[in-house]
């Protein structure tokens, strides 16, 4: 089993689906339901794949593992190499995890195009996994660019009144980015010795002069992605728009390839100018965290105020992750994880209301708590965990990135004003997040169209049980995520000259 | 009286046996009459697929034959290639919507397989004059099929148009060469390559005389600031012969330009980069800008070949044979995509009546998903996203800028390509995302619908085995530096 293509298994599996459901012909009503059936079980096999990926995983080594190689343009010496390290093996499974959930989330809601639909999530699924397994440059920028064509067409024929414009805008602000990346990766194709292999690029030494302009490159693509303030505007719009499932991918997992990205490329590639620029990686994400919190405050419309929030909780991700801390870095980590599913679920949350009223105006609810007792509950447990109360996932992940901040703070590495300002972001957020519940959920019920509405349909139970289980595992028991994690983020720590100075034995929370 | 040594004629045999074909095939539909329009086509069609194998079998190694004034090498054979299969197509495509026209007549077929003969001609020239004659003997074809419509007051327009324009670029050009003649004394690109050996033989005149030559190409390959022509031969021309100008002609002077500026002007390198590069970036970013308006599909697709030349020229500027194989892979992929957007393009007819408005397509996905999806993955495509083939295209281009420290060219280039991904990916939202019009008809012809189906196909999977093509144009593009 081992010789097996594990990671080429799980990541075109899915494009097997496609092939499936593409030759779909005939009455309306059936091929959307065999298109669905389809998606489902080849996005649930995708996921038991990787599940196993997991179980084999060695987590005592920073390696990659699960590594193949073929040829592909052995002239520019580019092939397609895949592998996984701790740093990504979790994002295969945040991606594998959501996907059969869009499928079940969009059963009922998506009724046009079914079968395209089904077939552009399932791409997208390929697109995101590849992503995250790719070690070799071009390989890794086909897949993370590919993702803008599924997601594209998602917002853009599913999604709401504005969908063309947020989708335009998305596509544009993405490619933006990108494209200067890729510029970045054949300068480091020559700077390397001629291979766009990714383990070479991480163990090279660049010089620091070029490092300046590449980590900048590099940036322009990740802050988009992340996105960073003063880069997030294409998000509240594309959240809006895209339908929920596209929102749940949207926050769950392509905001993730940004921090991804910082972590796997611009740390241990650059470090020279990762520590030139932490500062204004500071500055960017303090802002992001205090201002886009005051913004959500401010929202009307609940998905706007969850994608703002979004913006806000990537905030934290990017603080830790250039404080080069292990705390700090495996803070990032698992919030980037909990993120995934936390946001991922709170765009769940508004997609079933949405579902029944068509409209996301906060003002139009009020009192659910009486007539959706269910709903009510899995709200709450999602908007705790965004809050990051103890014992839930959100609370592992910010207070190991302050911990990484506040250790920071203490050297040269950042101003103590890091970690303070940031800290009141966290205060900020419990504001606009229990301000939310108490709207939507609590108060009386004053609209006869909010009393009949009904409680969690099955289908819509089975999409929270799961996400509310892992929301809880890694809040209960962060050990089992941060173990497989630790070597490889310890290996990130050692590129970074500016952090070894610094690494005092500083005992790690799940160690404690 | 000793005979003078014949020259052998070997090298040559691909572009006399189009020649020879091109008269025959006038011969088969004088004495068949107008209704042979569909057997010469089809016969054309063959003799430029035996073209191509002749091009295989004799046109790849590096010879130089009829006392210097032709030469075969991979780098030509490469080229031919994409000319001849560019030709074919077009062909193809032209003989269904000729027939529907009311134009079908045989002289359309003969006059593209003369034109191609003229272009592989223009690709082997290795003589000022030889390539004076290649271009012309093209030139002179092309005006004559931009016009083919005779009826359509556009056509002639656009004929019209191209043979005044076209005329003063080939005197621009043909100033150019007597100019370095004076100067240089040769007409050979050897002799001439000789005479620049170490930066020798320089002076304004010859300057002067470069700068001309380049005008007259850049004109050929539609380059800013010698464009004007092209959007609007591209709108009026029957759109079978917009879609051949937009590949065959486009190719062979690309590959023109390419020898020119490499081989006898190669040595001069600084004195014409700094040309080069400005016309480059002109392209690309008048090309990428003027077409977000654009409300004609063809007129779009004329500023999109603008701005891709654009691209193709950032390969020359970086030089070497990076950048040339840059440009070989460019022109391929680029051929396969504008032939099959425009073979989308041709079953946009509605009512028996061609309709070439952007906001036709609306709605295309739900009333012919298999063509709007066709018809996006050339946009995609163009727009250069990955996976499909257009990425890998670009790829090369920004790969030899990168190699050649040409940090600017890439980041504009880059830029610039964003901004034109906005307009292709326009047409992506229309076909996708807006109401439906009232579709088209059906159903395609079975041509048309092929090579619309394999183009799609290629562009789709290149991704998957890219090797052969890249080692073939690596290949071909050593082959213009070996000496």
């Amino acid at each position: 089993m081992r010789d097996l293509p594990l990671l080429s298994l799980v990541t075109f599996l899915p494009i097997i689906g496609v092939l499936f459901i593409m030759p779909l012909r005939g009455e309306v009503e059936k091929v959307a339901n065999n298109a669905r059936w389809i998606a489902l079980w080849t996005s649930l096999a995708a996921f038991l794949l990787s599940l196993y990926l997991w179980w084999q995983f060695d987590p005592t080594t920073a390696d990659f593992q699960f590594v193949e190689r073929a040829n592909w343009l052995p002239q520019y010496n580019i092939a397609y190499h895949m592998g996984v390290d701790g740093i990504s093996l979790f994002f295969v499974l945040l991606s594998t995890f959501l996907t059969p959930i869009c499928v079940i989330a969009s059963w009922a809601p998506i009724t046009t195009r079914v079968k395209e639909y089904m077939i552009a999530f399932l791409v997208l699924e390929t697109m995101m996994v590849g992503m995250f397994c790719a070690l070799d440059f071009v390989v890794f920028y086909m897949f993370f660019e590919g993702v803008l064509i599924p997601m594209y067409l998602i917002i853009g024929v599913w999604g709401g009144p504005r969908r063309v414009y947020a989708a335009f805008k998305f596509f544009l602000y993405t490619l933006l980015g990108s494209v200067l990346m890729l510029l970045a990766i054949l300068q480091i194709y020559f700077l390397i010795g001629d291979t766009t292999d990714i383990p070479t690029a991480l163990h090279a030494q660049i010089p620091a002069a070029a490092q300046t302009w590449l980590w900048l490159a590099f940036f322009a693509s990740f802050a988009v992605k992340v996105p960073m303030w003063p880069v997030h505007t294409w998000l509240p719009d594309a959240h809006v728009e895209a339908p929920t499932a596209g929102s749940v991918i949207l926050a769950g997992v392509l905001l993730k390839m940004g921090g991804y990205g910082f972590i796997r490329f611009s740390l241990p590639m650059m470090p020279d100018a990762s520590t030139t620029f932490a500062p204004l990686v500071f500055g960017l994400s303090v802002v992001a965290i205090i201002y886009t919190s005051l913004v959500a405050l401010a929202q009307e419309d609940m998905k706007k105020l969850i994608a703002y929030s979004s913006v806000a909780h990537m905030g934290i991700v990017t603080m830790g992750i250039f404080t080069v801390t292990a705390e700090g870095l495996q803070g990032a980590m698992i919030q980037m994880l909990s993120h995934g599913v936390v946001s991922a679920a709170l765009f769940l949350c508004v997609g079933v209301v949405y579902d029944r009223l068509h409209t996301r105006e906060i003002a139009r609810y009020g009192g659910l708590v009486h007539n959706m007792p269910k709903y009510a509950f899995c709200f709450m447990v999602f908007t705790l965990a965004s809050i990051g109360l103890p014992g839930t996932s959100g609370f592992v992940g910010e207070f190991l990135a302050l911990v990484g901040a506040f250790e920071a703070g203490q050297t040269s590495r950042a101003s103590p004003w890091v970690a303070f300002l940031a800290t009141t972001g966290i205060i900020l957020s419990a504001a606009y997040m229990l301000y939310l519940y108490r709207r939507v959920i609590f108060e009386k019920i004053t609209r006869e169209d909010v009393r009949r509405m009904a409680d969690l349909h099955w289908r819509e139970i089975v999409v929270f049980v799961p996400m509310i289980a892992v929301v809880l595992w890694m809040g209960i028991y962060p050990n089992s995520f941060l173990k497989p994690m630790q070597p490889s983020l310890a290996r990130v720590m050692e590129r970074v000259p500016a952090a070894a100075s610094l690494a005092h034995p500083a005992p790690h929370l799940a160690e404690r | 009286m000793p005979a003078a040594a014949i020259p052998s004629f070997l090298p040559a045999v691909p572009e006399i046996f189009v020649g020879v074909a091109a008269l025959a095939l006038l011969m088969v539909g004088v004495f068949r009459g107008e209704r042979s329009a569909t057997l010469v086509s089809w016969l054309s069609v063959a003799a430029l697929v035996i073209a191509a194998v002749l091009v295989l079998k004799f046109g790849v190694t590096r010879r130089v034959a009829l006392n210097g004034m032709f030469i075969t090498d991979g780098f030509g054979a490469f080229m031919k290639i994409v000319t001849i299969a560019g030709s074919a197509l077009s062909v193809m495509l032209a003989i269904d919507y000729n027939q529907r026209q009311g134009i079908a007549r045989f002289e359309f077929p003969v006059l593209i397989v003369l034109a191609t003969a003229g272009m592989m001609m223009m690709i082997s020239a290795y003589d000022l004059i030889s390539l004076y004659i290649g271009l012309e003997l093209q030139s002179l074809a092309l005006y004559v099929v931009a016009s083919f419509d005779r009826d359509s007051v556009r056509s002639i327009e656009a004929g019209l148009k191209y043979f005044v324009l076209g005329a003063l670029a080939s005197g621009m050009l043909l100033f150019g060469a007597s100019m370095v003649y004076g100067f240089a004394g040769a007409t050979g690109f050897e002799a001439l390559q000789h005479a620049f050996q170490g930066g020798g033989a320089r002076s304004i005149g010859l300057l002067f005389g470069i700068v001309f030559i380049v005008v007259g190409l850049a004109f050929k390959v539609s380059a800013v600031p010698f464009h004007m022509w092209t959007p609007d031969v591209y709108e009026g021309a029957p759109t079978p012969v917009t879609a051949f100008f937009a590949v065959a002609p486009k190719t062979a002077a690309v590959a023109l330009f390419v020898r020119v500026m490499v081989d006898p002007f190669g040595h001069l390198v600084g004195d014409w980069a700094q040309v080069i590069w400005a016309i480059s970036i002109a392209s690309m970013i008048l090309g990428s800008l003027a077409a977000i308006n654009q409300q004609n599909i063809k007129r779009l697709m004329a500023y999109s070949s603008i701005a891709n030349v654009g691209y193709a020229l950032i390969g020359l500027a970086s030089g070497g044979d990076k950048g040339v194989r840059g440009i070989l892979l460019y022109m391929a992929i680029y051929a396969v995509m504008t032939i099959g957007a425009f073979a989308c393009i041709l079953c946009m007819r509605r009512q028996g009546k061609m309709v070439e408005g952007i906001p036709d397509l609306s709605g295309l996905a739900r009333t012919q998903p298999g063509l709007a999806f066709a018809f996006a993955i050339f946009m995609f495509s163009l727009a250069g996203i990955p996976p499909l083939a257009g990425f890998l295209s670009k790829f090369y281009i920004f790969f030899a800028a990168i190699d050649a420290s040409y940090y600017g060219l890439a980041v504009i280039g880059v830029v610039t390509s964003v901004v034109g991904a906005y307009y292709y990916v326009r047409i992506v939202k229309i076909m996708y995302f807006d109401e439906p019009a009232p579709a088209f008809d059906r159903p395609v012809s079975p041509v048309v619908g092929a090579v619309l189906g394999i183009s799609a196909i290629l562009i789709l999977l290149f991704f998957v085995v890219p090797a052969p093509l890249t080692d073939s144009a690596t290949a071909a593009a050593a082959t213009l530096f070996a000496e």
